[in-house]
C-alpha cells in the first residue's frame, strides 16, 4: 500500500515484501568465536529452551495417557486415586531418565566405576549425530541459497553406491582407501545433487518436486545395483555389498564396546569447513546474496543459476560424507536400508539449526542425543521411540512459532526471528 | 456524503505516520490531499478505508459517528477507494474482479453467469467508463485496469470515491480524460478525495486542497489558485527550486549504440520492437514514456537482463548484446534498476556489503576468492559518508533506510566503480523532494564527468529537468527522439502514441 | 517541431520455437524404433479386455509383437506430426502429448508383452485404485493452494486419515463408521497447518515438513502402544465391499474399472467435480482463489483473508484424510507404520503438473497411478526391464514433466506468502 515500510524492530527487516532471511546476515564476518558468540545471542536461547520444555511436556502426557500401568490404575480411579497419579509419574519420569541417561551417561554404571560402559550413552549419541550433523549441512547449505534441499535422502543413496565400490572393490593402503572412498561417495553425492541445481537453473524445475522424485529414484537405483553380479556380496540372494575392507573404514576413537569413531571428528571438521566457506569466501557470498534475494542478485551480475548448481554440489558432497559415517562406519556394508531416515531427519536438523552449520551442529547433537536416548527408552521401558520423532517435530514447531511460546508461557516482548526459506513455487 | 476525520493518528512502530490529522471532505467537491512521498496520505486513506485501524481519532460520515473495523464496512457505507497499486487479481476477468465481494448469488452460492458483466456494462455507459467486462485484468493497460478499478467502486454505490495518486501511471493525455471523469462525478454529487504529490494536476482540478507533511496538516482550506511554487513550499517545509542546475553539455564521442534491439516476452511477444539510438558522452538521454511500454525490459536488456531479445548493442566498439549481465556491468555500465528494494539491494545484509555486491570478486575486495571484510567495511563507511547516506553505520541492514536512502546507496555503488556509461530506471520513484535534488545532482556530475547517462522516467517534470535529448517510448517503439525543448503537449501526444516529424 | 497521431502499432510476434514438438517427435521416434527393433517379429502380443461380468464379453486380441509395436509406434509419430502446425503461441499441445505418451505405451507393451497375455482392463483398474489416494492428495493441494498456503503436508494428513479410519474403524466394528472418522483426523491435521500458517505466520512448507514428521510420530507411537498390543480390537477394521453400480458396471471395459468399486473410489468422483465446480463456479471459489492469488485486493473488498485461507486449508485436510482411509479400509483393512509411502509427495506433484487445476491434478494422478501399476503388472508376466528402472518411471516422468515439456507452469500468485496485516 505504500512505498516503503520502516524496519521491524524485532528483525531488523523491512516489513515490506522484500524477502526475509532465514537467518540474519551477521554471521559473514566475524572470527569463529565471534560468530559462535553472535549465534548464541540471536537464536534466542530463551524461546529455544522453552520450546523443548513445552515438547518434553506435551510428549510426557503422550507417554502418561497410553501407557498400560497409567491405564490399568485409571480403571479404579475413584478406589484409589493416588495409585494413578503414581502411575503418571512413574512411566513419565521413568521414561525420561532413561531417555536421558541413554543420550548422555549411564549413572549407574558410573556408579560402579564401570567407565567405558558408562560413557557407551554418549558415544552412540555422537555416533547418530554425526550423520545427522552432515546430512543437515546437505540441507542448510541450499537453505542459505534459497533452496529447498528434500534430497539428501536421494543424494545419500546414491553416494553410498560410490563410496562402497571403492570402498570393497579397491585394495588401498589404509588412511588413503578411506579418502578415496569418502571421496568417491561425495562426488556421487555432489553429482546427484548436481542434477537439482542443474535443472533448477537451466529450466525453472522447481526443487522440491526434482528433490522428490531423484529420492525414489536413487533409492530404486541402489535396490538395483545391490542385485548386481559386480555389486552383490558372493553367494548372498538378499540385496547386500560385500564388506569394506578394512583399510576403508573409519578407525574407533576408543574401542572398547564403543561405537564411536573418527567420523564425528570428520562431521566437526566439515561443520568448520561450511561455516568456512559461507562467510569467508566469495562463494558462500554469492550463496547468501541469491539467496536472500535473487533478483538482487542477479542485477549485480551475479549468475544465479550457477550458484545454485554449486550449492548443490556442496550440499550432496555434505550427503555422500553423511551417508559414509554409515558405509564406512557403523555398518561397513551398503545396504538397502543404509541410509534410514536420516536424509529426512536432516531436514529437521536444518531447520532447527536455522540453516546456519553451528546451529547444525548444535541441533544435530541434540536429535542424535533424542535417537540414541530414545532406543535406551525403549529397550529399558517400552515406551516406543516414536515419541522421539514427535518431539523433534514439537520443537521445531514451537521454535519456528515464537509467538505461540511466549504466549504459553506469558513472556512478554518480541523476539527470535520467524523462520522462512521458501518463497512460494516461483522460482 | 460529508466525511469528517478527527484527530486520526497512526503509528508503525516508532513512526508516527499520521498525526493528530483532522479533515473533511464535502459532497459535490474535489478534494486534494497534497503531500510529499512519504508524507503519510495513504496511510491516512487506508484507515479511512477501514484498511488500517487508527491508534487515535474519530470518523465521522454525515455527521454519524463511525468504525470501520475493514473495509467491508467502509465499502457498506459508501466509501470507494482506488489503490495507487491496484487492487485486482490479475488472472481474474473484469467482471469478476468488479464483483469479488459483491457476488450476486443464485442457489448454494453459484454465480449469476452475466450479472456481473451486466453491472459493469451500465455503469461504464453511465459515466462513458469504456470496458471489456469479460477481458483479463492482466491483459489490460493500466489506465483501463484503473477504470476497473473506478467501476468496481461505482457498482459497489459508492458516494465517496477516494483516489490515490491516480495520474502516476497515465500519459498527461489520459489524465485529461481522467479528470473529466472525476468532475463528472463531482457534478453527480459524490465526495471525491484525489491524493497526489503533482502540483500541475492539484491546481488544475481541485475545488479544495488540504497539504499534509511528515503526517500532520500543515494547510488547510487552500485555493487551487494558489502558486506551485507556493504549494511546493508547504509541501516540503522550505523553498523549493523547481529546477535543477545544470551546465552546457559538452557532448563527446559515441558511447552506446543500439539497432534495431528487441525484446520478447516468454510467448514470443515482441515487448521492445526493433529500437536504435545511440548515447554520446556527456550528454543525458531520458527515456520517456507511460508505463509499461517497453522502458524496462529495453533498460533490462541493455545491461543483459533479459534472455529473449535480438537485435545489436555495442559499448564503444564491442558488441555487447549476448554478453553477461557481469561482463556488462565490469565493461563501466553503471546501472540503478527501476525496483531499488527488490532488484537492487539485498534488505537483510548491511550497507557495506551491499555497496560491493557486483564488484565483490575485484580486488581489494576479495583475493584468491577469500574476502577482505575489513576492506569493505572501509569502502562502505567512506561511500556513507561521500553520499550522504542517513545511517548511524556501515553495519546496518539495507532494509532499514528510508527510500531515498536506499537509493542513494544503490548510487554509491555503482557510481563509485569507473563508469562509461551510466542507466538509471525511475531514479526517483516514491522518493522525497531532499532526496530527488540528490539523485538529480549527481546524475548531472556524472554527465559532466562524460559519462553517457540513459535516464528512464515516466515523470515529465523530471525528464525536462535532466535530459539533453527525450526519447519517447510507446508501445515497444520509439516513436520519436525529440529535443527538450518540445512542449508538454507534443510530448503527451508522443506518449499517447503519435509520430514526431 | 510537431507531431503526427498513427495507429497503435502491430504487436510483432516472436517466431514460435520449435522445441517442444522436436522433442515429442524425437522421443517418437527414438522410442518407437527400439519397441519395434526389440519387439520379436516371431511372436505374438495377447491383449485381454475382459474383467468380471460386463454385457458384451469382449474377444481377446492376438497380433504378432512387432507388428502391433509398429503400428502403435506410427501412430505416435503420427500425433507428433500433428503438434507441429498446431505449435503456435496460443494453441496447446496437450492433445498431441497425451497421444504420442498413449501410443507409445502401447507399442513399449507389444513389445514386453510378446508372448504374454497383457491383462488390459484389469491394468486400468488397477491403476485406477492406485490413484485413488493421489486423486484426493491432489485435492487436498488444490484446495489449500489454490488458497495460498502451500501444502507439503498431504502425506501427514493421508497418514493419520489412514489411521483413524482404521481404529475408529476397528474399535466400531463399522468401516463406514471409521471412513467418517478419516477425514476428521485429516482436518485436525489440516487445523495445526492453518494455525502455525495463518495464525503465527511460519513459512508453510516448514510447517509442512515438520507435520509430517508429527504425524508419523504420532501413528507409530500409538501404533506401537496399541495397534500391535492388541490388533483384534485396535487394528482389524473390515475392508469396505465394493458395489457395483447396476447397469454401468457392465459396460465393457469401463465398467469394471470405474463402476464395480467401494464407496471411497465414488466418493473420488463426487470430491473431484464438486471441487471443479465449486471453485469455477461459485462465490466460495472466487473468493477463495481471490485469496490465493492477491491477497491484499481480496481484503480491499472486505473478504476475511486469513480466515478464508484457514477454512480451505482445514477442508483440505478433511478430503486428504478420507483419501487416507483408502489405504486401510479401502484395501489392505489394517494400519501400518508409515504406509502412505511418499503417496502425499506424489500427489503433491500431481497439483504441480496438474497446474493446480482439479482435472489437470486427476489427470495426472491417474497417470502416476498408471505407472505404478504397469510396474505391478509386468513384474507379474516377467518383464526384460529390472522391475527397479520400472519402479522409478513415474518419477522420471515427472521430472521430465516438469523439467520440458509442459512449460512453465504458474502457481497462484499468493501461494506461499503468508498475509499479514499492520
Ligand atoms: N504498513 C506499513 N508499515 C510500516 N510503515 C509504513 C506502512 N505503511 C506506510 N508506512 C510508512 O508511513 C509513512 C507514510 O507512508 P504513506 O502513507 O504511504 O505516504 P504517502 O502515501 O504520503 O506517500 C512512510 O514513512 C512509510 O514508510
Ligand atoms: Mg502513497
Amino acid at each position: 500500500m505504500s512505498d516503503e515500510f520502516p524496519p521491524d524492530p524485532s528483525t531488523g527487516l523491512s516489513g515490506s515484501k522484500t524477502t526475509d532471511t532465514l537467518h540474519p546476515p551477521d554471521e559473514l564476518a566475524g572470527s569463529l568465536t565471534e560468530a559462535l558468540r553472535r549465534r548464541v545471542l540471536t537464536m534466542n536461547l530463551a524461546v529455544t529452551l522453552l520450546a523443548v520444555v513445552l515438547a518434553l511436556a506435551i510428549g510426557a502426557v503422550l507417554i502418561a495417557v497410553s501407557s498400560p500401568s497409567v491405564i490399568e490404575a485409571a480403571g479404579y480411579f475413584f478406589a484409589r486415586p493416588m495409585d494413578t497419579f503414581s502411575a503418571i509419574w512413574n512411566s513419565v519420569a521413568s521414561a525420561y531418565s532413561a531417555l536421558f541417561q541413554g543420550a548422555l551417561l549411564d549413572v549407574d554404571e558410573l556408579r560402579e566405576g564401570n567407565i567405558a560402559d558408562a560413557f557407551y550413552p554418549i558415544s552412540e549419541t555422537l555416533t547418530v549425530s554425526a550423520p545427522l550433523i552432515l546430512a543437515g549441512l546437505a540441507v542448510a547449505i541450499p537453505f542459505r541459497a534459497g533452496l529447498f534441499n528434500i534430497g539428501a535422502q536421494g543424494q545419500m543413496a546414491f553416494a553410498a553406491i560410490g563410496g562402497g565400490l571403492v570402498g570393497f572393490g579397491l585394495s588401498l593402503p589404509a588412511g588413503l582407501h578411506l579418502v578415496a572412498s569418502l571421496l568417491m561417495a561425495m562426488i556421487f553425492g555432489a553429482f546427484w545433487a548436481g542434477i537439482v541445481g542443474f535443472l533448477k537453473a537451466k529450466t525453472g524445475a522447481h526443487e522440491v518436486i526434482t528433490t522428490i522424485m531423484l529420492n525414489y529414484i536413487a533409492l530404486f537405483f541402489l535396490g538395483w545395483v545391490l542385485n548386481q553380479d559386480w555389486f552383490q556380496r558372493e553367494g548372498r540372494n538378499d540385496p547386500i555389498s560385500p564388506i569394506l575392507n578394512e583399510t576403508a573404514t573409519f578407525p574407533l576413537l576408543f574401542g572398547g564396546g564403543l561405537r564411536i569413531h573418527l567420523g564425528i571428528l570428520v562431521a566437526l571438521g566439515a561443520v568448520i569447513v561450511v561455516w568456512w566457506m559461507l562467510t569467508k569466501t566469495i562463494t558462500g557470498f554469492r550463496i547468501q546474496t541469491v539467496g536472500a534475494n535473487s533478483a538482487a542478485a542477479r542485477t549485480a551480475g551475479m549468475n544465479v543459476g550457477r550458484v545454485w548448481i554449486i550449492a548443490m554440489l556442496w550440499a550432496g558432497a555434505m550427503a555422500g560424507l553423511a551417508v559414509s559415517m554409515n558405509v564406512n562406519g557403523t555398518d561397513k556394508v551398503v545396504t538397502a536400508g543404509i541410509v534410514g531416515n536420516i536424509g529426512f531427519d536432516a531436514i529437521t536438523v536444518a531447520l532447527l539449526g536455522r540453516g546456519s552449520p553451528f546451529g547444525v551442529l548444535g541441533a544435530g547433537l541434540l536429535i542424535g542425543g533424542l535417537r540414541a536416548g530414545g532406543l535406551a527408552m525403549q529397550a529399558s521401558t517400552g515406551t516406543p521411540i516414536d515419541i522421539v520423532l514427535v518431539l523433534q517435530a514439537l520443537i521445531v514447531l514451537f521454535i519456528a512459532a515464537p509467538a505461540l511460546v511466549r504466549s504459553v508461557f506469558r513472556l512478554r516482548g518480541k523476539t527470535a526471528e520467524s523462520l522462512t526459506i521458501a518463497k512460494g513455487w516461483g522460482s | 456524503m460529508r466525511l469528517e476525520l478527527r484527530g486520526i493518528t497512526k503509528r508503525f512502530g516508532d513512526l508516527v505516520a499520521n498525526d493528530d490529522i483532522s479533515v473533511t471532505f464535502e459532497p459535490g467537491q474535489i478534494h486534494a490531499l497534497l503531500g510529499e512521498n512519504g508524507a503519510g496520505k495513504s496511510t491516512l486513506m487506508n484507515v479511512l478505508y477501514g484498511l488500517l485501524t487508527p491508534d487515535a481519532g474519530e470518523i465521522y460520515v454525515d455527521g454519524e459517528p463511525v468504525v470501520f473495523g475493514d473495509p467491508a464496512g467502509a465499502i457498506e457505507a459508501g466509501i470507494g477507494m482506488v489503490h495507487q497499486h491496484f487492487m485486482l487479481v490479475p488472472v481474474f476477468s473484469v467482471a469478476e474482479n468488479v464483483e469479488l465481494g459483491a457476488e450476486s448469488v443464485g442457489a448454494f452460492g453459484f454465480l449469476k453467469a452475466q450479472s456481473a458483466a451486466d453491472a459493469v456494462r451500465r455503469v461504464s455507459s453511465e459515466y462513458g467508463l469504456e470496458v471489456d467486462p469479460n477481458a483479463i485484468v492482466e491483459d489490460l493497460p493500466v489506465g483501463i485496469q484503473q477504470r476497473v478499478e473506478i467501476i468496481k467502486a461505482l457498482t459497489r454505490e459508492a458516494e465517496c470515491l477516494i483516489l490515490d495518486e491516480p495520474t502516476a501511471v497515465l500519459t498527461p493525455q489520459e489524465t485529461d480524460e481522467l479528470l473529466t471523469i472525476i468532475r463528472g462525478l463531482r457534478d453527480a454529487g459524490k465526495t471525491i478525495v484525489m491524493i497526489t504529490h503533482k502540483l500541475r494536476e492539484v491546481r488544475e482540478a481541485a475545488d479544495v486542497i488540504t497539504v499534509i507533511r511528515r503526517g500532520r496538516v500543515v494547510a488547510e482550506s487552500v485555493s487551487p489558485q494558489t502558486s506551485q511554487s507556493q504549494l511546493a513550499a508547504l509541501m516540503v517545509g522550505r523553498d523549493v527550486s523547481l529546477v535543477v542546475d545544470k551546465p552546457e553539455a559538452a557532448v563527446g564521442d559515441e558511447v552506446l549504440s543500439v539497432s534495431e534491439l528487441s525484446v520478447y516476452d516468454v510467448t514470443g511477444r515482441a515487448l521492445v520492437d526493433s529500437v536504435s539510438f545511440q548515447v554520446r558522452a556527456g550528454e543525458v538521454l531520458c527515456i520517456a514514456g507511460v508505463q509499461g511500454n517497453g522502458q524496462s525490459e529495453l533498460v533490462e536488456a541493455l545491461v543483459g537482463l533479459h534472455e529473449r531479445s535480438s537485435g545489436a548493442v555495442s559499448l564503444g566498439e564491442v558488441r555487447i548484446d549476448g554478453a553477461s549481465t557481469k561482463r556488462i556491468l565490469d565493461m563501466g555500465v553503471g546501472y540503478v534498476p527501476e525496483d531499488r528494494e527488490h532488484d537492487g539491494l539485498v534488505g537483510s545484509f548491511p550497507l557495506a556489503h551491499n555497496m560491493v555486491l557486483d564488484s565483490i570478486n575485484e580486488q581489494p575486495w576479495s583475493r584468491f576468492g577469500l574476502i577482505d571484510y575489513a576492506k569493505i567495511n572501509k569502502h562502505g563507511a567512506d561511500l556513507i559518508e561521500q553520499f550522504d547516506v542517513r545511517a548511524r553505520s556501515a553495519d546496518v541492514l539495507a532494509a532499514t533506510l528510508s527510500g531515498g536512502n536506499k537509493q542513494k546507496v544503490v548510487l554509491a555503488r555503482e557510481m563509485s566503480r569507473s563508469l562509461r556509461v551510466l542507466i538509471a530506471s525511475q531514479p526517483t520513484r516514491g522518493l522525497d523532494v531532499g532526496s530527488i535534488e540528490f539523485v538529480h545532482r549527481q546524475i548531472i556530475e556524472a554527465r559532466q564527468s562524460g559519462v553517457a547517462v540513459i535516464v528512464v522516467s515516466t515523470e515529465l517534470d523530471e525528464v525536462y529537468a535532466l535530459a539533453d535529448r527525450i526519447a519517447v517510448m510507446y508501445a515497444g517503439t520509439i516513436a520519436g527522439i525529440v529535443d527538450p525543448g518540445i512542449s508538454r503537449d507534443d510530448l503527451g501526444l508522443l506518449m499517447a502514441g503519435a509520430v514526431a516529424s | 517541431m510537431s507531431v503526427t497521431t498513427r495507429p497503435v502499432p502491430q504487436v510483432r510476434i516472436a517466431p514460435p520455437s520449435f522445441k517442444r514438438p522436436l522433442i515429442m517427435t524425437l522421443a517418437s521416434l527414438v522410442l518407437g524404433s527400439i519397441f519395434v527393433l526389440l519387439a520379436p517379429a516371431d511372436q505374438q502380443t495377447t491383449f485381454v479386455f475382459n474383467l468380471g461380468d460386463t454385457l458384451v464379453a469382449l474377444p481377446d486380441w492376438v497380433v504378432s509383437s512387432r507388428l502391433a509395436a509398429t503400428g502403435f509406434a506410427l501412430a505416435a509419430l503420427a500425433c507428433s506430426a500433428i503438434a507441429w502446425p498446431i505449435n503456435t503461441r496460443r494453441g496447446s499441445l496437450f492433445f498431441p502429448a497425451v497421444g504420442v505418451g498413449f501410443f507409445l505405451v502401447m507399442s513399449f507393451l507389444s513389445w514386453v508383452g510378446a508372448d504374454e497375455v497383457l491383462p488390459v482392463t484389469g491394468l486400468l483398474q488397477g491403476s485406477l485404485l492406485l490413484a485413488v489416494p493421489l486423486v484426493f492428495g491432489a485435492m487436498a493441494g488444490v484446495l489449500s493452494e489454490r488458497a495460498g498456503v502451500i501444502n507439503i503436508n498431504i502425506e501427514g494428513q493421508l497418514l493419520v486419515g489412514a489411521f483413524l479410519g482404521a481404529v475408529v474403524g476397528s474399535l466400531l466394528a463399522n468401516a463406514y463408521l471409521g471412513l467418517l472418522a478419516a477425514p476428521v483426523a485429516g482436518a485436525l491435521m489440516g487445523l495445526l497447518l492453518a494455525v502455525f500458517a495463518t495464525r503465527y505466520f511460519v513459512d508453510q512448507v516448514v510447517v509442512g515438513v515438520v507435520l509430517n514428521v508429527l504425524a508419523v510420530g504420532l501413528t507409530g507411537f500409538l501404533y506401537s502402544r496399541f495397534l500391535t498390543e492388541d490388533a483384534d480390537l485396535w487394528n482389524n477394521p473390515e475392508v469396505l465391499p465394493t458395489i457395483a453400480v447396476p447397469v454401468l458396471s457392465e459396460i465393457p471395459i469401463l465398467g469394471p474399472i470405474l463402476f464395480d468399486q467401494n464407496v471411497i473410489v465414488y466418493l473420488m468422483y463426487v470430491v473431484v467435480v464438486a471441487v471443479q465446480v465449486a471453485l469455477f463456479k461459485t462465490r466460495w471459489g472466487l473468493r477463495l482463489r481471490s485469496v490465493g492469488e492477491h491477497p491484499e485486493a481480496a481484503d480491499s473488498v472486505g473478504i476475511r483473508v486469513n480466515r478464508t485461507r484457514f477454512r480451505a486449508v482445514v477442508l483440505a485436510g478433511a478430503v486428504a484424510g478420507l483419501g487416507g482411509a483408502f489405504f486401510t479400509l479401502g484395501s489392505v483393512g489394517a494400519f501400518g507404520r508409515e504406509m502412505t509411502a511418499g503417496n502425499g509427495f506424489i500427489a503433491l506433484a500431481a497439483v504441480i503438473f496438474g497446474r493446480w487445476n482439479p482435472i489437470g491434478a486427476l489427470a495426472a494422478a491417474l497417470l502416476f497411478g498408471f505407472a505404478d501399476n504397469l510396474q505391478n503388472v509386468l513384474s507379474i508376466i516377467g518383464s526384460p526391464i529390472p522391475s527397479q528402472f520400472l519402479l522409478m518411471l513415474p518419477y522420471v516422468v515427472t521430472i521430465l514433466a516438469v523439467v520440458g515439456l509442459v512449460g512453465k507452469v504458474r502457481a497462484p500468485g499468493a501461494d506461499g506468502i503468508p498475509f499479514k496485516k499492520s
